[in-house]
Order: structure tokens, then C-alpha cells, then sequence
């Protein structure tokens, strides 16, 4: 292979521990008792659920539905019925729990009836829509959904589309094993993607301890006959698994935080991924199930094909744990997170259940200062200094962290991995990231509540400044007619100022008024009809009127 | 709760600074072979002091006594000053130094890795402002056996005129400055010829020069084993050798040869061991340049116009106090940045 291959800086080479579970095929699972499925298995909105307790769900039928375009949908595993839809603990190192639909499977694995799609005749944004209630995402481990990622640049076309067959994580071998059972399929997929997503040339990049894989990849490349797809054999150096290292490594384009590759002309995915999207677009079947390496503390590791949902120790079960177990990690020993109970199904996201064991993963020892040999500098692939974020993230100077760019950090592990003085810094810039977002919030909380008090200080003030203008506009136009009337006698004062007269005239206009109120409120009897009684009124009446003063009666004695 | 990664390079403090010690090794075996064993016991001396001060203030600071002593920083800045400090220096003069390198310079500023200076240097700057007739009698090798070295070391008496005073640095220097100021009479002395006389060997001075070529070897195998880069030595022995050869080029019977500055005093243990201590040092790479540049062109200042006989110490504290600004403003572009 003559092409030129680029570095990123830093990376670590930790032991691979990758052959124990490569030396048997993929494995079916026999069906667990319950499938527990996450609604929200994706980046992006929670899918809303379209089952209830009782239904009966056939294989594949659709459960979650896309809360919008940034979502993707989730679908029932196998066949049987809906127990329960509840919160349930996810696959997640928090034990939070997530709306989860549970299905008891009635062991016929039945199909529902497919949605096709003709691929050739569909339009890209249909073909868009319909991988996003395929719901296939990213297999790699972002769980980013697939179809959002399928759209090219600006520009419409694409230099390189890069597929992700590095897999640098140790112990993890389902991208491996998937290359080397199923690359005919696989390369389908990739056709497809390429063709979306108007590519000009295809580079899968496969770490060079796979031969295997790259073997198998470069054989059925030769069998299709494809032309600009190149399976390409790269440094094993972890993290060059990671996207943008590996598309780095490939073009040699560094895409910086932040932005998107496909403004430098690039897009990545995954190969599991790419096999998924071959398995929708082809048979129309949903991702219901991925590859799951299950390793480390096991007597036999192995990688499975897993329907999503499968509690993961019904798993581990086939590849026999060992009896000091004491935590499964979902990933690798790098980047993975430690499961909150054995019991947590498998997801899309779960590319490895690695067992562990303090034997196998012993506590670090005792952390101690940090001496600012710049080992972690130079293991970063961000090109980050690790120690003076650390250090500002111990002293909580959260502004500085982000001079040295906190949030360019992938947190892949490296920095830990090689300190001599065994700080746990990718902790230390996690929780700097959660800190910072923490007060990024009640940043936005307090200046939206500071936005409302002000919004209703401003109209208040506006009410009351509109209330006086009604006023002085309505005291004004009495002003003008009752200047009319008395103009209109000729009677009027010219030479008297205007001030006393328009005053005068104001109480003039008062005091008819309040006459006029009187005379509403005076009792009159109204409800009766008897000509003869409403005449007897009407005398009473006028008696009354001539006995009252004619001038108005003058304020209270208070006032006065 | 552990969180990942999980698994571990097996790297720790511990082997980092014994690597360092090891380094060492070389240099002191030519420091023994020329100048005798007694550099042995001032290297004992330093370790028992040193170990004693880090343990009486880990106790009074309430630290873990077992991790921190057994990290070998201490025996590091210990061996620095023994090496560093003249071979028969008295007892007391060595415990003291090391005592205020490991209780003031390090301990009273947080302990390991939160020194802004390097504890030895520091220390050699202290003894040889308050004890400078102690600190500049070097004997010449082979000049005293062990036993007189021992006597000078314990002993109570000191015929100081009895032992030659002077490096080669500061012989070279001395008479030179006196050639200089007696022109008339001495017209002719070039630096060359000085370094004719008994106390100088091929490059340097007689024997420092093996102890030099000790030291290069054992940092060289430090860059090899990844424990420091190249960027200090080859920076502080390149600035070194350029500000040397550009006073040499223009008036060579003043001064002295670039090589005779890279071959004599502490230049070689100062590129390879002492700059190099990355807690007082620059972390960037374009820093560690700017630093041990800034440290050799303060170091020739120093030795060739200064008053004392070397000047690795004093330029280094003085690039110690640049650190935070040569580190803050020398950080490399993070990945997507750069500018190609």
C-alpha cells in the first residue's frame, strides 16, 4: 500500500488482549425471559413509546417513534407481549433509570410485516427518514443517529467518506469479527452510504493487529469490483479508533472541536454501522440486535449477536464468569463505564460487556502530587497539556481549564493511563466539564428570571404610564367640550386666565357628573306596571325633586 | 467509585526518580576514579539528611511518611547537592544545604511537585552566599586520599591554604581578569596556555572532564528511556557553546574556548539533570528551549564576568522564576488549530 499515512500526536499502546476472544465465530443468544428496552438508546430526543402494557408485538414492529428529527426509533428485539412500560435502570454508570418498554418474549420470533423501501427509486431524504425509523445509529459507541450524518456538505458531494474499522479499544473485537463474517454485506452498506452521501472515494481504516479483518474486507472489495474504496491498514496506537484521529490519520485533516467534517470534506461511520444500514436499506429489518464482545474475567470470551434489551449477565452466563466478578464495564478498559447492576440490558451502544475482576482491574495506587513531567502532554492525541488543566481543575479556576482547552478533550483515557503519580485526570476533567455546564445553567436560569422580573418591572411601568395618558387624555377632552358649552352662551370670560376657567370648568363637569350618578342610583321602583300606581310614583316623584335644594349638596365637613 | 480507564501504564514517581539515580551512576564512578571515594560519603551524608528533613516535616505536615519517602525525590536533590558541593566540604555544610533544600525550598511549598525552585540549586546558592570560602575549595584529582578527605570532612581543623582553592573555571578566570588588568607585564598569557598548566586536562579541568562524559552518558541514556527530552540539554549546550564561541571567535586571548565551558563545572550535570528537573522547569517544548537558553547565556554571564565559580545555580533559579510565564506563553496549538 504506497498511500501516505498520517500521525496524530500522543497515544498510548496498552496490551491489546484481542486474541482471546477472536478465535471463535459470532455466537447466537438464546432468548432471555424479559427483554428490558430503553426508549432512549440515541443522541437526541427521547423516543416517545407506542406500545402499552398487554399489547402483543411482533419482531421488529416499532415501539419508540422519533421525537423529532434528532431521534431515532426503537423497535421490539422479537416477538411477544408488552409486560410493562416503566422506568427502568439503563446501562449507565449514574443507575439513573429511563422509560423502557419490557417485553416477555414468546419464544416464536415472529416477524411483523416489514416496511421496504425500493433504495434505487427512493429519494436521499426519504431514504433519511426511513434509517431514522429503522433506527439505526451509530454502532462505535457515540450512538449518534446514522441518517443525520448521511447528508453531504455544502458543497452537495464529498472528497472521502471514512469507515471506522480501527477498533484500538483493548479487549473489544466486534467490529473484528464483524469485518471478517460479514464483509460482503458490510461493503453493500458502504456503497449505499457512499452513494447518499455523493463520496469520491471510500478509505476503511483497519488497525494493523486485524490482518484478518483486512484481509476479508480486501477480498470482497476485489469480489464487487467497486472501484475509490481502498480498506487501508493503520498503526495500532490507541486512540486512533477515535474519529477524528482516524480521519486524521487517513487525510491527515484535523477537524477542531466544535465543528463538522463534513465541512473539510469528510464523514465517518462506523463498520457496524455500515453493516446495519446494508441489513435496513437491503431486507428492511431494523436494528434489533448487534455484536457483543463479552471478555475479560471469562472463561471463554466470545463475541455474541445480542438483541437489544437482553439483560447482560443472561450474556456473560454463556461465556462463564468468573467467581471474583465483581463489576461488568460497558466498552472498553480505556473509555468504558462501569455498569450500576448485571441485570442492565444490552443497548446499541454496548459494543463490549467487559468483565472485570480487582485482579484484573486493581485499584490504582495511591495518587500522588503531580511532578509536571509532561508525560500526559505527551500521550494527549488533543495535543492538550493535561497537568495544567488538571491544575486549574483542582483549583477550580474553571475559566483557565477552558483557555487550555478543556472541552478539545476526548477523555480516551491516555493522560491516567501514563501518569507516574496515578492521578485519575480524566476525572478531573470530567468533572470540570459538569461544573462548567452546571453553571452554564444556572448562568441561563438566573438571567432568564432576571429577563422576566425586569420584562415585568418594564410593563408595569408601561400600564401605569398608559393609565395616566388615558387619564390626562380623557381629562382633556372634558375640557374641550365643557369649554364648548361655555363658549357657547357668549357668556364666557375671554379675559379670565385659562388656567382658573379650565379648573372651574372641570368641576363643573364633576359635579354633573356625580348628579347624573345620583339620579341613576335614586330609588325607583320599575317593576311595577299598574298605570295607575307608576302616575302615583311619578307625583311622589316630582314632590321629592321640589322639596330637594337646587344646588348639589357641598362635601363633607372633613373635606371642607 | 474508579472510573475509567481502568488499566495502568506501570509508571511511577518512584521509578521515574530512581532512573535518575541510576543516571547518575556513570559520572559518580568517574568522580570516584579521579577524585576519590569521599564524594561517596558526601553522598551518604546528603541521603541521611535529606531523608531525616522530608520525614520530620512530612510528620509535621501530616502526610503519608511511607509514599513520600519512598519516592526517591528526596535522595535525587540530595545526590544533586553532593554532587554540586565541593568533596571535602564539612559535614555540617553539606547536612545544612540539604536541609534547607528538602525543608525550605521544598517542603515549606507544598512538598513534591509544588517547588518553584530547584531545591538544590537553591541550596548551592544559599551555602555559597553565606559560606563562599567553604564552597570554593576544590581539590585537584588525585591532590587528596581518602583519608585526608575524610579528615577535611569531619575533621575539626582546616588548613584551608593547605588545600588548592580553586576550579578550573576560576583559575582560568582569575588569572585571565589579572592578565587583563596587568597587560603590560603579562602580555602574551592567552587562555590557551593557561589551560597548560597542572589543573586542566584535554577540554577541561583534569578529571571534571571524565566526570562531564559520565554525566552525558547517563543523560543521554535518560532521553533514551523517555524520562526527559532533548529539548533542555541540547538547548542549554548549544546556547552554551554559541555565547562561548562568540566571545572566544572575537577575543580568544580573553576567553575560553566553547568547549572548555561545555566540558568544565557543573554544565554537563546542569543540561542533563538539573534543568531538566521538571518541576522548577519549563514543560512546553518551545519553553524548555527559551529556558536552558536563558539558563547558558546566564550561566556564561556569570562565569566569565560574575564572582563566583560557576553559575549553573544562580541562572538556574533565575530561569525558575521565568517558568510560569515562559509555560504560559509557549503553549503549543491543540489539535485542529494548528497552522500548517
Amino acid at each position: 500500500m504506497l498511500r501516505k499515512l498520517f500521525k496524530f500526536h500522543g497515544g498510548v499502546k496498552p496490551q491489546t488482549n484481542k486474541e482471546q476472544s477472536t478465535t471463535t465465530p459470532i455466537a447466537p443468544v438464546p432468548l432471555p425471559d424479559r427483554l428490558v428496552i430503553p426508549l432512549h438508546q440515541s443522541v437526541g430526543g427521547h423516543p416517545r413509546p407506542l406500545v402499552q402494557p398487554g399489547d402483543r408485538v411482533f419482531k421488529g414492529q416499532r415501539i419508540g417513534g422519533a421525537d423529532g428529527n434528532l431521534s431515532s426509533a426503537v423497535h421490539a428485539s422479537t416477538s411477544g407481549i408488552v409486560r410493562d412500560v416503566l422506568p427502568a435502570v439503563m446501562p449507565h454508570t449514574s443507575g439513573l433509570t429511563t422509560l423502557s418498554v419490557v417485553i416477555e418474549p414468546d419464544g416464536e420470533d415472529r416477524w411483523g410485516e416489514l416496511d421496504r423501501i425500493n433504495v434505487r427509486a427512493a429519494t436521499p431524504d426519504e431514504l433519511r427518514d426511513y434509517l431514522r425509523d429503522a433506527g439505526v445509529v451509530g454502532l462505535g459507541g457515540a450512538v449518534f443517529p446514522s441518517h443525520l450524518k448521511l447528508k453531504p456538505g455544502k458543497e452537495g458531494s464529498l472528497d472521502t467518506l471514512v469507515i471506522n474499522g480501527a477498533e484500538c479499544e483493548p479487549f473489544i473485537t466486534c467490529d473484528d469479527m464483524l469485518m471478517r463474517e460479514r464483509a460482503a454485506d458490510m461493503l453493500k452498506g458502504i456503497s449505499a452510504m457512499r452513494h447518499m452521501l455523493q463520496a469520491r472515494e471510500v478509505l476503511i481504516g483497519i488497525e494493523d493487529n486485524k490482518p484478518e479483518a483486512l484481509a476479508a474486507i480486501q477480498a470482497a472489495l476485489s469480489a464487487s469490483g467497486e472501484k475509490g474504496i481502498e480498506a487501508i491498514a493503520i498503526p495500532t496506537r490507541y486512540p486512533a479508533g477515535g474519529a477524528k484521529q482516524l480521519i486524521r490519520v487517513l487525510t491527515g485533516i484535523e477537524v477542531p472541536h466544535g465543528r463538522r467534517s463534513t465541512d473539510f470534506g469528510v464523514q465517518c461511520f462506523n463498520v457496524g454501522t455500515a453493516y446495519s444500514i446494508h441489513d435496513a436499506l437491503e431486507h428492511g429489518r431494523p436494528l434489533l440486535s448487534r455484536v457483543v464482545t463479552v471478555a475479560g474475567n471469562v472463561k471463554a470470551p466470545r463475541n455474541y449477536e445480542v438483541l437489544i434489551g437482553t439483560p447482560m449477565d443472561h450474556v456473560v452466563r454463556l461465556a462463564g464468569a468468573r467467581h471474583d466478578t465483581d463489576r461488568y464495564i460497558m466498552g472498553g478498559p480505556m473509555m468504558g463505564v462501569r455498569m450500576p447492576a448485571f441485570d442492565v440490558p444490552v443497548v446499541k451502544a454496548t459494543n463490549c460487556i467487559l468483565v472485570g475482576s480487582p485482579a484484573l482491574f486493581p485499584p490504582p495506587p495511591p495518587e500522588m502530587p503531580c511532578i509536571r513531567c509532561g508525560e500526559c502532554a505527551k500521550a494527549c492525541p488533543a495535543d492538550l497539556a493535561p497537568f495544567e488543566m488538571y491544575w486549574f481543575s483542582r483549583a477550580r479556576n474553571f475559566g483557565k481549564t477552558q483557555e487550555y482547552h478543556l472541552f478539545d478533550c476526548i477523555e480516551c483515557g491516555c493522560c491516567s493511563f501514563v501518569c507516574p503519580s496515578h492521578i485519575p485526570l480524566v476525572d478531573y476533567f470530567r468533572f470540570s466539564k459538569s461544573e462548567i455546564w452546571a453553571r452554564e445553567r444556572e448562568k441561563e436560569a438566573a438571567d432568564t428570571a432576571r429577563e422576566r422580573f425586569e420584562f415585568k418591572n418594564l410593563r408595569q411601568e408601561r400600564e401605569k404610564q398608559e393609565k395616566a395618558e388615558k387619564l390626562a387624555a380623557k381629562a382633556a377632552a372634558t375640557r374641550e367640550k365643557v369649554a364648548g358649552e361655555t363658549a357657547a352662551p357668549g357668556a364666557a370670560p375671554a379675559a379670565k386666565p385659562g388656567g382658573d376657567d379650565a379648573k372651574r370648568a372641570l368641576i363643573e363637569a364633576a359635579m354633573e357628573k356625580a348628579r347624573q350618578q345620583k339620579a341613576q342610583v335614586a330609588p325607583k321602583n320599575t317593576d311595577v306596571t299598574n298605570p295607575g300606581v307608576q302616575a302615583e310614583m311619578a307625583a311622589i316623584d316630582a314632590r321629592r325633586a321640589a322639596l330637594e335644594p337646587p344646588t348639589e349638596t357641598p362635601p363633607p365637613a372633613g373635606q371642607a | 467509585m474508579i472510573n475509567s480507564p481502568y488499566i495502568r501504564k506501570p509508571a511511577s514517581v518512584q521509578s521515574v526518580m530512581l532512573q535518575v539515580l541510576l543516571a547518575l551512576v556513570p559520572g559518580i564512578a568517574a568522580y570516584v576514579w579521579f577524585f576519590g571515594a569521599g564524594i561517596l560519603v558526601q553522598l551518604a551524608i546528603a541521603s541521611l539528611a535529606a531523608v531525616a528533613g522530608e520525614a520530620a516535616m512530612l510528620a509535621i505536615r501530616g502526610k503519608p511518611k511511607a509514599l513520600f519517602l519512598t519516592d526517591l525525590s528526596a535522595i535525587v536533590t540530595a545526590w544533586l547537592i553532593a554532587l554540586t558541593f565541593p568533596p571535602i566540604a564539612p559535614w555540617w555544610l553539606t547536612v545544612t544545604g540539604t536541609l534547607l533544600a528538602v525543608v525550605i525550598v521544598k517542603q515549606l511549598y507544598g512538598g513534591l511537585g509544588q517547588n518553584p525552585f530547584n531545591p538544590a540549586m537553591a541550596a548551592f546558592c544559599l551555602m555559597i552566599v553565606a559560606y563562599p570560602a567553604l564552597m570554593s575549595q576544590w581539590p585537584a584529582a588525585g591532590q587528596l586520599d581518602f583519608k585526608a578527605q575524610l579528615d577535611l570532612i569531619f575533621g575539626g581543623v582546616r588548613q584551608v591554604d593547605a588545600i588548592t582553592g580553586a576550579t578550573p573555571l576560576d583559575a582560568l578566570r582569575t588569572a585571565l581578569r589579572s592578565a587583563v588588568s596587568a597587560d603590560s607585564e603579562l602580555h602574551g598569557l592567552r587562555a590557551s596556555q593557561l589551560m597548560d598548566g597542572p589543573a586542566f586536562g584535554a577540554l577541561g579541568g583534569k578529571g571534571g572532564e571524565w566526570v562531564a562524559l559520565g554525566y552525558l552518558l547517563g543523560g543521554l541514556w535518560l532521553i533514551q528511556r523517555r524520562i526527559i527530552t532533548w529539548h533542555i540539554p541540547a538547548a542549554f549546550c548549544g546556547a552554551l557553546f554559541v555565547t562561548a564561541g562568540l566571545l572566544w571567535g572575537l577575543r580568544p586571548e580573553s576567553f575560553a574556548s566553547p568547549l572548555f565551558h561545555l566540558a568544565s563545572g557543573g554544565a554537563m550535570l546542569g543540561a542533563f539533570f538539573i534543568l531538566t528537573d521538571p518541576v522548577s522547569g519549563a514543560t512546553t517544548a518551545r519553553g524548555k528551549l527559551l529556558f536552558a537558553a536563558g539558563a547558558a547565556v546566564l550561566t556564561y554571564v556569570i562565569r566569565a564576568f560574575g564572582a563566583y565559580p560557576d553559575g549553573i545555580a544562580f541562572a538556574t533559579l533565575l530561569m525558575n522564576i521565568l517558568v510560569p510565564i515562559i509555560d504560559m506563553k509557549t503553549q503549543a496549538p491543540v489539535f485542529g488549530h494548528k497552522k500548517d
